[in-house]
């Protein structure tokens, strides 16, 4: 890894970002119906939501607002949530945390049951092994998480079965089992779109690998096949399968807001729904640079990650 | 064509779309109810001969509701698709032939369009729009376009320096003409195969949005807001959320299956490997 390719990968992601802090303002400065009329709703003359504009700051041009905005990002400082009344940072925090655990329970779990069905499904070409997981992917790629999430309800967490809990939160810390029950349906619902996309790729790049010339040498080496699974397929297929799983963690934060709406998740989705129906800007807009962020930063350490399995992407 | 139908992928997504299609051009004329009409007397039924796929909280009948709301799902994912595909392609050919510093601004607008998670991109632009079918619909199509214009730009790109293409330039052709009659339609290949499989994900995103009182509005029957508003009945009666749910995903398979063996009959090297 040079530090000259990590120099350029990070400054590109700083691009990214700045373009999206500007792409995110845009937006919610276009949104009809600002937050002060939302909060005085409809016992708001014109002269209060004048008044209270002025108070929020909304009266000021919008480069202004974008300069005080961003300004504020650099410092650490989100705003004020104009409906909660409490710092953005303290209540975008909480979320964040929490969201961060059930899309992190969700990615681990999804790679270690994708990778191995995929490499399953590669050797056992053309078995009913491989059919049956096709299948899988095929059906799971095409489940939106809300009806995945319905289904689950309907069938694991109904009072005929009530073997799990319908919806809330648990903190780890508190009752891990508590937690581990509760996370199980919104994990289980993220992972299902995604391990059917990362398994399906990953068999498809073993099976490419597999029908190589080295591994022919590899076999016609003498080496016994197993090892040559190990030692010569999987590691090249691997690059391809960090690409997928890092495109596919924009797939999750979008998601996420989904399925914490139906599970009532306390995280940055549930957040974010809110402040949508209320107009709490400084919330949508920190919500949104966050989880771009998280995804720009994610793509950066898959990146990282396939030039240390890839050499030749190293020095492209 | 025909060759797609080759393979399994192929067959079963062709099988799939058919029946969409049967749904969607014929299905209020061979639904068997009204699908509006309340029924009092069988509510939250399962399945019967009466009611092949049982009846909701009003009694209203579940598969003529399901045919009903066809047109409004898929042609929500279809139109949808065209609408960001076409922009996307429009861009995508304008950066790529253009090159240069045009080339360099369009990408970077687009990186950081791309950043943002698509159904977060969505949400965003259907709460400016305001929720409905319509606002919902450009604004899936809005999402797509990044993606779709980055894929157009990189099929022009490999296209570019052909032969054919740079015997066109040598011979003089205007700019216009090189762009529609050499580059473009040898460009389209993979943005068709990306667009089939797209319409798949427009038509979750849409049932998505309708789930979530951002697209279709009551009385609508479209199949996203046929699940939420059986949800709250879903624990005494789970076909109400069953019947639409299992639509939507088959009628999602199919474009994703149909998707795949288009690429794989377009790409002969993934084709041999079957």
């Amino acid at each position: 890894m040079t530090f000259g390719y990590l120099l350029r990968r990070l400054a590109a992601v700083l691009l990214v970002l700045f373009i999206v802090t500007f792409a995110v303002f845009a937006i919610t400065m276009i949104l009809p119906g600002n937050a002060a009329i939302m909060i005085l709703g409809e016992y708001g003359t014109p002269e209060s939501v004048a008044a209270l504009e002025r108070q929020l700051g909304l009266d000021r041009p919008w480069y202004v607002q974008y300069a005080d905005w961003v300004g504020g990002v650099l410092r650490g400082d989100l705003g004020q949530s104009l409906r909660l009344s409490l710092p953005v940072s303290e209540v975008v925090g909480q979320a964040f945390w929490n969201s961060a655990v059930l899309a992190v329970t969700a990615l681990v779990a999804v790679t270690v049951i994708a990778i191995p069905l995929g490499v399953v499904a590669a050797i056992r070409r053309g078995t009913a092994a491989d059919l049956v997981i096709g299948l899988f992917a095929y059906i799971g790629a095409s489940m939106p998480e809300f009806v995945t999430a319905t289904l689950l309800l309907v069938f694991l967490a109904g009072p005929a079965t009530g073997l799990l809990p319908a919806g809330g939160f648990v903190a780890p810390g508190e009752s891990f089992a508590g937690f581990v029950s509760h996370v199980l349906l919104p994990a289980g619902t993220l992972g299902l779109i995604l391990t059917a996309h990362i398994s399906r790729q990953v068999r498809s790049e073993m099976s490419d690998v597999l029908a190589s010339d080295y591994i022919r040498a590899a076999r016609l080496k003498g080496l016994r096949e197993r090892r040559v699974i190990r030692r010569h397929a999987l590691p090249n297929s691997l690059a391809p399968a960090v690409a997928v799983i890092s495109l596919d963690i924009g797939y999750l934060l979008g998601g996420i807001i989904v399925v914490e709406e139906i599970f009532a998740w306390p995280g940055l989705g549930r957040l974010l729904i809110y402040a949508l129906e209320n107009r709490d800007l400084p919330v949508i807009q920190a919500v949104t640079l966050l989880l771009a962020t998280v995804y720009a930063l994610s793509n950066l350490i898959a990146d990282i990650v396939i030039a240390l399995l890839d050499p030749r992407v190293r020095y492209a | 064509m025909p060759e797609i139908l080759r393979s399994p992928t192929g067959i079963a997504g062709a099988v799939l779309l058919s029946l969409v299609a049967v749904a969607v051009l014929a299905g209020s004329f061979v639904a068997p109810y009204d699908p509006q009409a309340f029924h009092p007397a069988t509510r939250l039924t399962g399945p019967s001969a009466a009611h092949w796929l049982g009846t909701d909280q009003f009694g209203r009948d579940l598969l003529s509701r399901l045919l009903n709301g066809a047109p409004s799902t898929i042609g929500f994912g279809l139109g949808a698709t065209l609408l960001g595909v076409g922009a996307g392609t429009v861009i995508g050919v304008i950066a790529g032939t253009a090159g240069g510093w045009v080339d360099s601004v369009i990408m970077r607008v687009l990186d950081g369009l791309l950043a943002v998670p698509e159904l977060l991109f969505t949400l965003l632009i259907v709460t400016i729009l305001g929720g409905g079918m319509g606002q919902a619909m450009l604004a899936v199509a809005l999402a797509f376009t990044p993606g779709m214009a980055r894929i157009a730009r990189s099929s022009v790109l490999s296209i570019r320096t052909r032969e054919y293409v740079l015997a066109a330039v040598a011979r003089g052709e205007p700019g216009c003409y090189i762009v529609l009659r050499e580059v473009l339609p040898n460009a389209l290949g993979p943005i068709i195969v990306e667009a089939t499989i797209r319409v798949s994900f427009a038509i979750m995103i849409g049932a998505t949005l309708g789930f979530l009182g951002l697209g279709a509005q009551p009385p609508s029957t479209e199949w996203g807001l046929m699940v939420a508003e059986g949800r709250q009945f879903m624990f005494r009666n789970p076909w109400v959320v069953a019947v639409p749910g299992v639509a939507i995903a088959l009628a999602a398979l199919g474009f994703n299956l149909f998707g795949d063996a288009l690429r794989d009959s377009l790409d002969p090297r993934r084709s041999v490997r079957g």
